[in-house]
Parts: C-alpha cells; sequence; structure tokens
C-alpha cells in the first residue's frame, strides 16, 4: 500500500470536482498524510479472511412487481435547476461512449 | 486479400417487468416525459433500491433458455461515471457474480444450417433516461448546443447480454440476434423492439486472415437501430478493415457510430478518461442466493423455445425452412399448432391446415388464429378425421367452416349427424345402382366411348350419399359395375 | 401545564391524559426555541406553522379518543432526514435550498406515533465531521459552554435536546455520530443495529454504516423513539426483515446477572487523570450495581480507524455522485456538462466533504482497488470477528464514547487529529453493532471554565437492543449524572 502514485488532479477529474492550485497541493498532503496512516492496515495478514461488505447477512430483499404511483411532475421539476417544458435542461454534453 | 471476420455482439434488453427495477413507477414506453418517476429513479438524496423480484426471475428464465449456468450467489454493484441522464452518476449493474454465466445461443441462416454462439454472461443492470440533443437542428449529441432530459426510462430493467467473438459474418450477427430475440420473446421476459429502444446492440468487429487463430485489433460499432443497420454496419465495417489493412494500415482500436444516412461507421472518439468505473458491492442491495429448486421450478415453466421448435420441425416432422420459420416467428400460431399436433398425430396435415384453410379463414375475418373459435385441439381432431379416412376432405373444409362458425368439436359434428364416411359395400353398391339405373342415357354415352361420363357419374353418386361416400371406393365400384 | 423540561415519556402521558394539549407543548417549545437559538443555533430551519398545525390535528385525534406512545413531544430532525415539503439541507450549501417531495420511512414512523417535529437540526455537512465545524450553513454551540462544539455529526440535535428545545431529536450515525455529540452534551444517544431503524429518506454517507438513532435526556425516551422506529421496511433493503421486541416496558434497575466486558486495547489511562477517574469510577458503579466486569479482547481495536477512513470514503464518493447541478440542488453553470458538474461540486462542497469523496475516488480507482478497499473490507470481518469472540465471554462491552470532553471551536485543525475523536466508537459502527452513550460524569477541561460532560459507551451484540437499554437505564438511574452540573441555558427545569 502506497501512495506515491496519489495523482489528485486525475482524481480530482474522475469526482467531477473543480480544484484551485491551492487545493489540489493542500489535499494532495492531507490525502498523503491519510494514506500513510491507513497504510497500519498492511500489518494485519488477511489472505484468508472473506470481505465484509454488510455486516448483517440478509439475502433475496426483493419487491413483487407492483406499479406504484409516480411522484407529481410539478414536483419533481420543481427543484431542477434549469427546465424546459417538460424537460431538464443540460449544458451540451461532450460525445462520450 | 480475403479476410474473415470475427464479430462480438453485446446487446442490451429490456425486461418487461410491470414495474421498474428498483421502484414502483411504471415501465412503460411512449409517457409523457418526466411522468414516470420517483424519488428512487430520480437518484433523489435519501431514496433507496429495491430489487423486482420478476426481473430476477426474467433473468434466470433467460439463462435457462440459452443452457447458461446460474450461480446460486449473485450481487449487484456499481458502475461509478458521470453522465446527465443517469440520476445516481453510478449505474447498479453486475460485475463479478453476474446472475448468468455462459451459454449458447444456437441459431439458424437461411439455408437452415444451425450454427452456434456461446455467451460470456448475461446480467441484471437499470437503464438510462433519455437526452434529446438540441440547439443544433440535427439531433446529434455532436455540435449540440445543450440536452434535455427525460427520467421516464431511467431505472427501467436492463440485461445486458455478452456474446463470445464467434460470428464470422454480418449475416451470422443478424441470425443470431433474431434468434436471441425470438427466444427472449417466446420466454415472455421483453418485447425486443429495436425500434422502441428494449433492444440495443453493440457489435465488436476485427478482421484476420483466414486461417489465423490470433485476433486483429477489433472496434467497437454503436448506434445501430435496425437488424439491416446492423448487417450493413457490420458489412461496411469488414470492408473498411479490410482495405485498410490492404493498404499496409493499421486498425485503431475506437468506438464507432453508424452513420445510417451515408452507409459508414464514423469514429466517436472523446475527450473523455480512460473510463475507469471503479466497481464496488452495492452497499444499500442484499446479495442474492438462487437456490437449485427454484431454479428447477422457473425451468418447469419453461415455455417451448424456438429452438426446441425448430429442431423438432425440421428433423422429427421433416418441415422446409420456410414453413418452419414461418411458425416459429408466429408463437401463437406454434403454440396452436403444437397442440393440434398432439391431437392429431399427424404434423404434416396439420400444418396445411394450419397455414392453408385456418389461415385463409383468420385472414377473410381479421380475427387470429389462436383467437378464433376453432380451438387446437379441435383442430387436431379435424385432421385425425380426415387422415382416419372417416371424412373426406370435401368434408373437412364444411366442418371447418362450421368449427369458425362456433359449432365445436367436429368429432360431435360428424356423430350427431351420421357424416362418418361411408365404406360399407352394401351401402355403396345401393348409392351406384340408383345412380346408375337413373341415368341410362348417361350410361349408355359412357358405353359409347363417352369416357368423360365417368366423372359426372361419380358426382351422382358423391351427390346421393350426401358426399360421405369414399370418393376411392365409389370409382372402383362404377369401373367395376360399368365393365371396365 | 405544558412545561419543555419534561422527558418525552412525560410528555406523551400529559398529553394522552389531555393535562396539557399538544398545542401547548409546540407554543411552549416554539417560545424556547425563539428564547436560546440566537445562542445555541442548534437548527437549520425552526418548522414553526407545520408543527403548530400538527399539534391541533392531534388534539383533535386525541380528542376522539386515539393515544399516541409520543404524542405532542417536540422532535428535533437532523437536516439529512427527508421530510416532505421541508428544505432538507444535509448542512451543505449544494442543497441549501433542496425541498424534500417525500418523507424519510423513520420520521414517519415517530409522526405516527405522534411526535412533533419543530425544527430541522444542523449538521456537519453530509454528516461528515465530529464537531458540527463543519456545517456550511451554520454554528451551532454546545448549551453547556458555548464556546466549545457540540460534537458531530448530529451536533444540531444533540445541542437542541441539551438546551430543551427538542424532548427528543434524530441523527445518524456513521462513525459515532450519534454517540460523540451525546457525550459531549450530556445526553443519551443511541445507534441501534445496522439494518434495525430504515434509512430509506436519510442522505448516504456511507451506506454500509449510516444508522439513524436517537439523542434525548433519558434511556426510557430513547426507549421510546427506538420502539417507534425498529423494523423491517420494504423502502430499505438492506433493513432486517426481523422481529423487534419492544424495549420500553423493560428497563431494568439493576445489572445481576450481567457480564460487562472492558476491553484491553482501549486502555482509558492514557486520556488524562480526571477523564480517567470518571472511566473508573463509571466501572465501579456498574459493579456496584450487580454487574460482573470481565476483560475482554479487541486486537484489531487500533486498526479501526484505517478501515472506516477507507470504507466510508469510498462509499461516500460514489453515494455524492448525484450531487451534480442537474436534477436538484445547487448548479453553476459550465460550457459543457462536465465543467458544469466539475463547478457546481466545487462549489457545492466544502473541504471535509471533497476530502473524503476524493480518498474515497482514489482508493476505488482502477489499481488501488484491491490495496485499499477490500484490504479494509476484510479488515472489517477482522473486527465483527473480534466482537464476536469478545461477546462469548460477556454480555456487554464498556468503554469511553470519547476520548475527551467537547472541545473548543476551531481547536482540531488538521483533519487526521479530529479523526481520532471518532477512536472509540468506529469499530462498532464497522462490526453494526447496536451501542449508546449515557452520561457519566464530568470534568473541567484544561483551561475550561466549567465541568463538562463525558459519555459512557456500552455495546451489545447484533440485535442485543433490549438488554442494552434495560442496563442503559439502569445505570442511569443509580448515578443520575446528568442531572449534576449545567448552564444558564440548560437550567429550565431542575
Ligand atoms: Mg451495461
Ligand atoms: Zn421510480
Amino acid at each position: 500500500m502506497s501512495s506515491e502514485n496519489l495523482d489528485i488532479a486525475y482524481v480530482a477529474k474522475l469526482a467531477r470536482i473543480a480544484l484551485t492550485d491551492e487545493e489540489v497541493e493542500r489535499f494532495g498532503t492531507q490525502l498523503g498524510d491519510l494514506l500513510g496512516h491507513v497504510a497500519t492496515l498492511a500489518d494485519l495478514d488477511l489472505d484468508s479472511i472473506p470481505a465484509t461488505a454488510q455486516v448483517v447477512e440478509s439475502r433475496n430483499v426483493v419487491r413483487e412487481d407492483c406499479e406504484r404511483d409516480s411522484l407529481d411532475r410539478e414536483k419533481v421539476l420543481a427543484g431542477a435547476p434549469q427546465r424546459q417544458g417538460a424537460f431538464i435542461r443540460v449544458p451540451r454534453i461532450i460525445g462520450q461512449a | 486479400m480475403r479476410y474473415e471476420a470475427v464479430i462480438g455482439i453485446e446487446c442490451h434488453v429490456e425486461l418487461k417487468t410491470a414495474s421498474k427495477m428498483f421502484c414502483g413507477c411504471a415501465n412503460r414506453f411512449g409517457a409523457e416525459p418526466n411522468t414516470l418517476v420517483c424519488p428512487v429513479c430520480l437518484g433523489m438524496p435519501g431514496a433507496l433500491p429495491v430489487p423486482n423480484a420478476a426481473a430476477i426471475e426474467y433473468m434466470i428464465r433467460a439463462g435457462l433458455a440459452f443452457n447458461a449456468a446460474i450461480p446460486s450467489f449473485s450481487k449487484f454493484d456499481r458502475k461509478n461515471y458521470f453522465y446527465p441522464d443517469m440520476p445516481k452518476n453510478y449505474q447498479i449493474s453486475q460485475y463479478d457474480m453476474p446472475l448468468t454465466q455462459g451459454g449458447v445461443v444456437r441459431y439458424w441462416l437461411e439455408d437452415g444450417t444451425l450454427h452456434e454462439c456461446r455467451l460470456t454472461r448475461i446480467h441484471l443492470e437499470e437503464d438510462t433516461g433519455k437526452s434529446t440533443h438540441a440547439g443544433s437542428g440535427d439531433g446529434r449529441i455532436a455540435g449540440s448546443a445543450y440536452s434535455l432530459v427525460d427520467f421516464n426510462r431511467a431505472g427501467v430493467p436492463l440485461m445486458e447480454c455478452v456474446s463470445e467473438p464467434d460470428l464470422r459474418s454480418a449475416e451470422e450477427a443478424v441470425a443470431f440476434l433474431e434468434m436471441l430475440r425470438r427466444t427472449l420473446m417466446a420466454i415472455g421476459v421483453s418485447d425486443v423492439k429495436m425500434e422502441e429502444g428494449s433492444l440495443r446492440c453493440d457489435a465488436n468487429v476485427s478482421i484476420r486472415p483466414f486461417g489465423s487463430e490470433s485476433y486483429g485489433t477489433k472496434t467497437e460499432i454503436k448506434n445501430m437501430n435496425s437488424f439491416r443497420s446492423v448487417r450493413r454496419a457490420i458489412e461496411s465495417e469488414i470492408a473498411r478493415q479490410s482495405a485498410m489493412l490492404d493498404a499496409g494500415e493499421r486498425i485503431v482500436q475506437e468506438t464507432l457510430g453508424w452513420d445510417e444516412a451515408n452507409g459508414t461507421t464514423i469514429s466517436m472518439r472523446s475527450k473523455e478518461l480512460a473510463h475507469d468505473y471503479r466497481y464496488f458491492p452495492d452497499p444499500d442491495l442484499v446479495p442474492m442466493e438462487i437456490s437449485a429448486e427454484r431454479v428447477s421450478a422457473v425451468r418447469a415453466k419453461m415455455p417451448p423455445l424456438p429452438i426446441e421448435r425448430f429442431e423438432r420441425y425440421t428433423k422429427a416432422y421433416g418441415f422446409n425452412i420456410k414453413q418452419t420459420a414461418q411458425l416459429i416467428d408466429a408463437p401463437e400460431i406454434a403454440e396452436f399448432f403444437d397442440r393440434s399436433v398432439e391431437v392429431s398425430k399427424q404434423p404434416q396435415q396439420t400444418q396445411n391446415f394450419v397455414l392453408g384453410d385456418l389461415s385463409r379463414l383468420a385472414n377473410e375475418s381479421g380475427i387470429a388464429i389462436h383467437q378464433s373459435p376453432v380451438s387446437p385441439e379441435h383442430l387436431g381432431e379435424l385432421v385425425a378425421l380426415v387422415e382416419a379416412k372417416t371424412i373426406n376432405s370435401k368434408i373437412a373444409k364444411e366442418l371447418l367452416a362450421r368449427m369458425w362458425a362456433g359449432e365445436g368439436s367436429p368429432k360431435a359434428i360428424v356423430e350427431r349427424e351420421g357424416l362418418a364416411q361411408t365404406s360399407d359395400p352394401a351401402a355403396l353398391a345401393r348409392f351406384v345402382d340408383e345412380v346408375l339405373a337413373a341415368n341410362a342415357a348417361s350410361v349408355a354415352e359412357y358405353r359409347a366411348g363417352k369416357s368423360n361420363v365417368f366423372g359426372f357419374l361419380v358426382g351422382a353418386v358423391m351427390k346421393s350419399s350426401r358426399g360421405k361416400a369414399d370418393p376411392a371406393a365409389v370409382n372402383a365400384l362404377l369401373r367395376e359395375r360399368l365393365g371396365g | 401545564m405544558a412545561t419543555i423540561a419534561k422527558s418525552a415519556a412525560e410528555i406523551a402521558r400529559a398529553v394522552n391524559a389531555r393535562e396539557c394539549s399538544a398545542r401547548e407543548m409546540i407554543d411552549a417549545t416554539m417560545d424556547r426555541i425563539a428564547a436560546v437559538e440566537p445562542q445555541v443555533g442548534a437548527f437549520l430551519s425552526v418548522l414553526e406553522r407545520q408543527a403548530r398545525e400538527s399539534a391541533d390535528a392531534l388534539d383533535a385525534r386525541i380528542a376522539a379518543g386515539e393515544r399516541f406512545p409520543l404524542a405532542g413531544v417536540p422532535l428535533a430532525v437532523k437536516d439529512n432526514l427527508a421530510l416532505d415539503g421541508t428544505v432538507t439541507t444535509c448542512g451543505s450549501k449544494m442543497l441549501e435550498r433542496w425541498v424534500a417531495p417525500y418523507t424519510a420511512t423513520a420520521v414517519r414512523s415517530m409522526l405516527a406515533a405522534g411526535a412533533i417535529p419543530v425544527g430541522k437540526a444542523n449538521m456537519d455537512e453530509f454528516a461528515m465531521g465530529s464537531s458540527c465545524e463543519n456545517s456550511a450553513l451554520g454554528v451551532t454551540r454546545n448549551p453547556y459552554d458555548l464556546h466549545r462544539v457540540p460534537g458531530g455529526s448530529s451536533g444540531g440535535s444533540a445541542a437542541s435536546v441539551a438546551a430543551h428545545e427538542a424532548a427528543i431529536a434524530l441523527g445518524s450515525d456513521t462513525g459515532g455520530s450519534i454517540r460523540e455529540p451525546a457525550a459531549f452534551c450530556n445526553l443519551v444517544g443511541f445507534k441501534p443495529t445496522y439494518g434495525r431503524i430504515s434509512r430509506y429518506g436519510l442522505i448516504a454517507f456511507a451506506s454500509s454504516l449510516d444508522q439513524i438513532g436517537p439523542l434525548t435526556r433519558s434511556v426510557e425516551d430513547a426507549a421510546l423513539a427506538y420502539d417507534a422506529m425498529a423494523g423491517f421496511d420494504p423502502m430499505d433493503a438492506t433493513s432486517v426483515d426481523r422481529s423487534v421486541e419492544p424495549t420500553a416496558g423493560t428497563l431494568r434497575e439493576d445489572l445481576h446477572g450481567l457480564r460487562i466486558g472492558v476491553v484491553k486495547q482501549f486502555d482509558t489511562h492514557k486520556l488524562g487523570a480526571d477523564i480517567d477517574d470518571v472511566y473508573d469510577r463509571a466501572l465501579h458503579d456498574l459493579e456496584a450495581l450487580g454487574a460482573e466486569i470481565v476483560e475482554v479482547e479487541l486486537p484489531t481495536a487500533d486498526y479501526g480507524l484505517a478501515t472506516y477512513y477507507l470504507i466510508a470514503p469510498a462509499e461516500c464518493s460514489s453515494n455524492l455522485a448525484r450531487f451534480d447541478g442537474v436534477r436538484y440542488g445547487l448548479r453553476v453553470d459550465g460550457v459543457d456538462v462536465a465543467e458544469m458538474n466539475e463547478r457546481t461540486r466545487a462549489a457545492g462542497f466544502g473541504p471535509e466533504v471533497k476530502r473524503r469523496i476524493l480518498i474515497g475516488t482514489y482508493a476505488l480507482s482502477s489499481g488501488y482497488y484491491d490495496a485499499y478497499y477490500v484490504r479494509a473490507q476484510k479488515a472489517r470481518t477482522l473486527v465483527a470477528r473480534d466482537f464476536a469472540k469478545a461477546f462469548e465471554k460477556c454480555d456487554l462491552i464498556a468503554a469511553p464514547a470519547t476520548s475527551s470532553p467537547a472541545f473548543r471551536f476551531q481547536s482540531k485543525s488538521d483533519p487526521y487529529s479530529m479523526y481520532l475523536m471518532d477512536y472509540y466508537t468506529i469499530p462498532m459502527s464497522l462490526a453494526g453493532l447496536p451501542a449508546l452513550s449515557v452520561p457519566c460524569g464530568w470534568v473541567t477541561p484544561e483551561g475550561g471554565e466549567r465541568p463538562m460532560p463525558l459519555g459512557l459507551q456500552l455495546t451489545a451484540p447484533l440485535f442485543a437492543e433490549r438488554p442494552l437499554l434495560a442496563a442503559a437505564h439502569a445505570y442511569e438511574r443509580a448515578t443520575m449524572h446528568a442531572a449534576k452540573h449545567g448552564t444558564e441555558v440548560v437550567e429550565v427545569a431542575r
């Protein structure tokens, strides 16, 4: 576990957060420190240990395929930053696969 | 140089559940924008997903239809990436433990040959909303000024089906997709309508010299919205790659869009980062355990599969490809046919009736065969009556018309009205003698060499027997009586 | 006569008996809020009109013969819980004006029990923090010393109940966010077993850890709130489908026959002499009530923090991706969607939220997933196993809730020193165990002027909420620590 490759700009891009140069610097240092602390996990022998995604071992919690009422459209669009007619409007989408 | 194409298909199929994958909003195409949404499928803060039991059941059905393994343990993962019509900016999908693994699609080509394409997996996920790209005039994403988003489709259950690169031509790819479509329709899990987007497919295409074992560099074609465009896009891409290799150029691994209007593939290179989806198990959902008993229960309820019908019709029944496909691609009629055959035990005759007289009646009256008053069992009875020579084909036609009019069992009609064909020699002799006595002039003409009178005499006998006489026996007896 | 000094149990009894009306109770609460809010700042919004209307409606139903377990109880709701028609901010600029279009299941349950929401309580932004200082929308002060933090992230919830602006507050606890502010504000703070209370409508921080719970001035009130909220919810697939036995009627007065474990690795003799004395005294009191004190081991306790600070940010990085400026909340425009997203998130999130999103994104990213996220999940298994083993030797575990009493504003400048505040509460969260903090004594912090409360953390095995609350009640009744000190802001009844 090493944090040498912590490329904060790349991570910020993935997370879609614009950072100032100052933030890149500051978060870089802080995250580097934190990764130093969490590096203690390397002391544990975890090879044969299963991962825990959830502590309570429920299985097959599902719902029946029943239709229920949807929200009123005005309630949906009332909170939207920008609407156009019945749609939510967003700036142009640069071609993504 | 001639190259061999290597093609793999990835397709997304919307499941036709009543409600969405993780919420109770209706799963319906064509509603007013943003009316089929709720906190869950809009990814509102605090809302949580709960999986649709029917969608999971449909996945098991699909897996069984293609002979895939249904693992006993499966889970949902999050696929993280930003896209404005994906409400949570992650898609609930399945990463390393999909609901089905492996399997094979067996499909036929127009020449009747059977082929196979292995499946890698089928997994369950949620669909995204839909963006309309505006402000550029042509509705395309490139060059548009802004987009309008409708979230009605967001959260619709989606099955992603990934094939191995086992296909070798555009024809095979289309035949594979057609088989996938008819099978998914047959098992009732999807409408599989490309025009409504409930089937969407991408193709991975590479080429290599014939005989080569290694794979060439592949490209991925997207935006194909009909089987016709799948065929054209793949053919065009194979041609493009072949020309490049012939010219000594290198194929670049990239994503291409199919331009239907110009009949070419176009590069869709984006300035996006390399994808880093950061999959991890969705902590809002608990794992699924699928017991062997549950799989057996689903299996027991599976309807006949198109591939099973194909093999039965062509091998056991000896039908030709055209008839076979005609039946299979009309599943209600195939179902009607199968049930009729169970009673008649006469596939060819039954098929003649179903695709012949019965279809004609259906066409004339505008009622589908399977919704007409003629039950498949009664049709089977009718065929069996003809086959046993209890009635002749003329009576059969009359009976079919009466069955269509709602008179029910042909057997009952025959018994009630004494319509059974007469092959009793004494009765036949009586009819023949009566006719000969009543038509002395015609008999004389015949004996004088006018052999065409014979047909008239046969008809007269048939008429006086009210059609019940066996025409062959009438023929024989007349010839005997007329001396020759 | 309506008095805000009463416990929730007393209020409900009086309102059901029609000794006072819910409306009188709410009017008195609103007066109290008006009086102390300028100093305390517990709420981001006060639901004055809705509360009075709800009270009138409740009074009408009571007049018609209905009875409610929490009739007329003024309720503070942490502002990460959706309440239809109210602004629900999560303490963030991102949601500063977002009106929730639906109600969280837990809140719904409290409403059905007769509780009346009086305000949405301040919190660390998106529940990330231990002091409430990370709220982007307001400052909440500790009613026991206005120069000190109320704790976090449920800081507004804690302050509101301590200052008698509500009788019960709902909080959420991911790594200690109910227990720590409860300890800082001299309250009972109860985090039930993960999955006991539906998370539907709780704006997620870390889904596999988040749990809703009450902050109250007595164990009995905590039990009443728990009884109202616990149970399976078909809207939350991680809520547990398992019968819930009511706890309120089963509270105990002694601890005979109970084995209480003390964790060897939680050596408290390093917190400072005053604090050590308080915890030593607490163990003696438990013993005096009939409990047997036994030593247990949690060998991986020291790895809790590292495990937590990978898992929680990883989940948060994904949970908070939805705040992108498209469908709701803040939008800062850009030339294209990606730039709009980046600017919106840069402006909408505070530094702590950004830090955690970045670390979580990193921990999940290609090439690091196994080294960080998967390792942390495996370590989590060990932590849970440690507890399971410890509970073979004891019925409950006693530990400090925090390593210090409430600290002064801006005294923890480096993020990691703030993370250390959760050292004692995180392991229980990782294991999903029910745990609570109950007042256990007072210390005067160095340089401080007045005594500040400390909390004793009791932890039970999964789903053992009943014995946990019963034991906490016995301890509370025997010691009455909560009533021993106060400030002008707090003193209204005693
Ligand atoms: Mg997919
Ligand atoms: Zn929905």
